[in-house]
């Protein structure tokens, strides 16, 4: 699949909720992390997105993919 | 009636009643405390000896009907970090002080004769001084069964454990919450000044309390309709700290690479999902027991929570992510029962989860203990610590002593007092807190985490130097500000996030009392409260040398960032110029 990137993907606190921890997934060279959310389905009216880490680091949703990355998605959270 | 100042003397077991003086009028909880520990205390005191002091005060608006307003400040010169000391606790000691008219109460002196314990009882017209040699020796639920025997199931209770009688730097002072747990006020070895006044237990009558009143009751109930929407609306406070608890903060550090491990070798841990908030939501949902539970009456925001064992038999509450942190990451336990384990012992014995859990981490570069040996380390509370045997005495000495004792340079401190579960390395703003607070290493003297982690009031890159001075200075004002109206340390976000949130909680001060608070008056209020503790620590003979963080993180990286403390003194220095 030379077209092709695999991203590994994790979710966190309510966006576990019916899907999964984390799984690694594969999609169209170039596609950005809104992509990503969209093929996942996460409920983002009730639970906006909150962080965005592609390893360990801050990105935006117009963060261009590369292949083998890690994606962390969290809705917002907090503590202390 | 007005509020009243009620100060004990423990040096001849006497109390007056006095007058608020004019210019404590205006403040409360932080503010107040700071004042009065500025103004009495000489800054050169020994912190156990005669003339330190212990000031109780409730915050602004404690007592009121606003939400989240039951926080209690205990200020004092720390014999910790030899400086002076804010800590505030929810539980119900704030609303009853308050609601009893008890602007603060101050203790001084000690008793000449140090052979027992002493409770004090403090209701409208008096304070009854009594020796309780039967309480000597006993632990936290002890005292409170006590308490609640004696008077009713609703009476205000603070008390020490075996390790705060014994001085250890490491106990806190454990107060009474809603349901009969307890909350601490946490950090700095309060607990130890409390015991240095042979100061076993304090109450205080909830029986005849009048409600507070309100100079426009009209005003506000409005300003806090509008405050609650916005504690509720907000996706943390309104969603995720209420089904998870402040334990939900482990992944995302994790992720970020702040996440303290093996005493601050790494930043991030393989135990970390073994001992997340997700994993603890679901063990909460299989096994019974509460993900929401309120520190306070009046919280709506409801972070606690009760934690079960496998067989459905109650573990803990109140199960926090420092403690998870400290014990999990830090120490190194990957079963979050045997962690929920020791919080119930450390709260029963009134020790700290910040200071233990880290002196446990630097204990396991000894050969005291291997990391992530939790049996061991219970054991240890257990046995050694509440006795005073001398290797509990060791770790009772809080980790920058330990450190000294072995020789070791890796000691995660400022001003000796233990680094909290946010490493300076990778989180940058976080410890510019650390390192320029005035009550030495603490994550709530200033919360950088948000914005440079949780997205909270914009985001600034953890891992860049570049407006992290301003971001912790700012953040430092705001949290003293509002550690003078009782509010908890959850307010801040919707705080930052939703412009209507601090305009309704100023509006609700100037409905409580008939006043006309700008929103510069509140900043102003913060800067000077800040400005106080500061000078009160240049008196005590602190320096800018101790505004600095541990050395090894300044030659050594940090996995998997790889991040450094590189931060210089000038860099650092700049904080005050404000
Ligand atoms: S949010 Fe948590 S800490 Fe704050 S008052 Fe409620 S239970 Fe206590």
């Amino acid at each position: 699949m030379p077209d092709m990137i695999s991203v590994t993907i994790k979710l966190f606190a309510q966006y576990r909720e019916g899907k999964f921890k984390i799984d690694k997934r594969f999609y169209a060279k170039d596609s950005t992390i809104s992509d990503v959310l969209e093929d996942i389905g996460l409920d983002l009216g009730k639970f906006p997105i909150g962080v965005l880490m592609v390893n360990g680091r801050h990105v935006e949703e117009d963060f261009v993919l590369q292949d083998e990355q890690m994606l962390a998605i969290f809705p917002k959270v907090g503590g202390g | 009636m007005a509020d009243k100042v009620y100060r004990v003397n423990m040096s001849n077991l006497s109390y007056k009643i006095e007058e608020v003086p004019a210019n404590w009028m205006g403040l409360g909880g932080r503010g107040l405390t700071s004042t009065v520990i500025a103004e009495e205390v000489d800054p050169e005191c020994h912190p156990l000896g005669p003339n330190n002091k212990m000031v109780f005060a409730p915050g602004l608006l404690s007592g009121t009907t606003a939400a989240n307003s039951g926080r209690n400040s205990l200020g004092t010169k720390s014999p910790l970090t030899g400086g002076i000391k804010e800590s505030n606790v929810g539980g119900t000691m704030a609303g009853i002080m308050a609601k009893l008219g008890v602007k603060a109460l101050i203790i001084e002196g000690i008793p000449e004769d140090d052979s027992t314990f002493y409770h004090l009882h403090v209701t409208k017209d008096k304070v009854l001084i009594e020796a309780v040699p039967e309480l000597v020796g006993k632990d936290n639920f002890f005292v409170l069964d006590a308490m609640e025997e004696k008077y009713n199931k609703k009476v205000a209770v603070m008390t020490i454990g075996r390790p705060g009688e014994m001085k250890m730097l490491i106990s806190n002072i454990s107060v009474r919450d809603p349901k009969g747990k307890l909350r601490s006020h946490g950090r700095g070895g309060v607990g130890a000044v409390m015991g240095s006044k042979k100061i076993k237990c304090i109450t205080v009558d909830a029986e005849n309390y009048k409600e507070v009143t309100y100079a426009d009751s009209v005003k506000f109930k409005e300003a806090s309709k509008v405050f609650t929407k916005a504690l509720q609306e907000n996706p943390i406070s309104g969603e995720g700290l209420p089904a998870f608890g402040t334990n939900v903060l482990v992944n995302i550090i994790n992720e970020a690479g702040g996440l303290p491990s093996h005493n601050f070798r790494t930043g991030n841990s393989e135990n970390a999902e073994a001992i997340c908030g997700e994993t603890m939501a679901e063990n909460i949902k299989e096994r019974g027991g509460s993900t929401t539970h309120g520190c306070h009456a009046g919280c709506v925001i409801q972070c606690s929570q009760t934690y079960n064992d496998e067989e459905g038999n109650y573990l803990t509450s109140g199960f926090e992510y420092e403690m998870i942190w400290a014990f999990g990451a830090n120490f190194g336990i990957s079963n979050l029962d045997q962690i929920a384990k020791i919080d119930a012992l450390m709260d029963d014995l009134g020790v700290d989860a910040i200071e233990t859990g880290v002196t446990f981490g630097v204990a396991a570069d000894t050969d005291l203990i291997d990391f992530g040996d939790g049996a061991e380390a219970y054991r240890i509370l257990k046995e050694e610590v509440a006795n005073g045997t001398p290797i509990g005495r060791i770790i009772g000495g809080a980790a920058g002593n330990l450190g000294k004792l072995y020789g070791l340079v890796r000691v995660p401190v400022v001003k000796n007092q233990s680094i909290p579960a946010y490493e300076p390395r990778a989180i940058k703003g976080q410890g510019i807190t650390y390192v320029t607070t005035p009550m030495g290493a603490d994550h709530t003297a200033g919360y950088a985490v948000a914005t440079n982690i949780l997205n909270s009031g914009g985001h600034i890159d953890p891992l860049q130097k570049e407006g992290q001075v301003a971001l912790s200075r700012n953040l430092q004002i705001a949290s003293a500000a509002v550690d003078s109206t009782g509010m908890c340390i959850f307010v801040a976000f919707p705080a930052l996030d939703d412009p209507k949130c601090l305009p309704a909680l100023i509006d609700m001060i100037n409905a409580r009392f008939g006043i006309n608070l700008s929103a510069d008056d509140v900043t102003n209020l913060g800067v000077n409260i800040l400005k106080t503790e500061h000078e009160f620590n240049l008196k005590a003979g602190l320096t800018s040398a101790d505004d600095r963080i541990p050395e090894f993180m300044k030659y050594e990286t940090l996995p998997p960032t790889n991040a450094i403390w590189d931060f210089t003194n000038e860099e650092i220095d700049e904080f005050w110029n404000f």
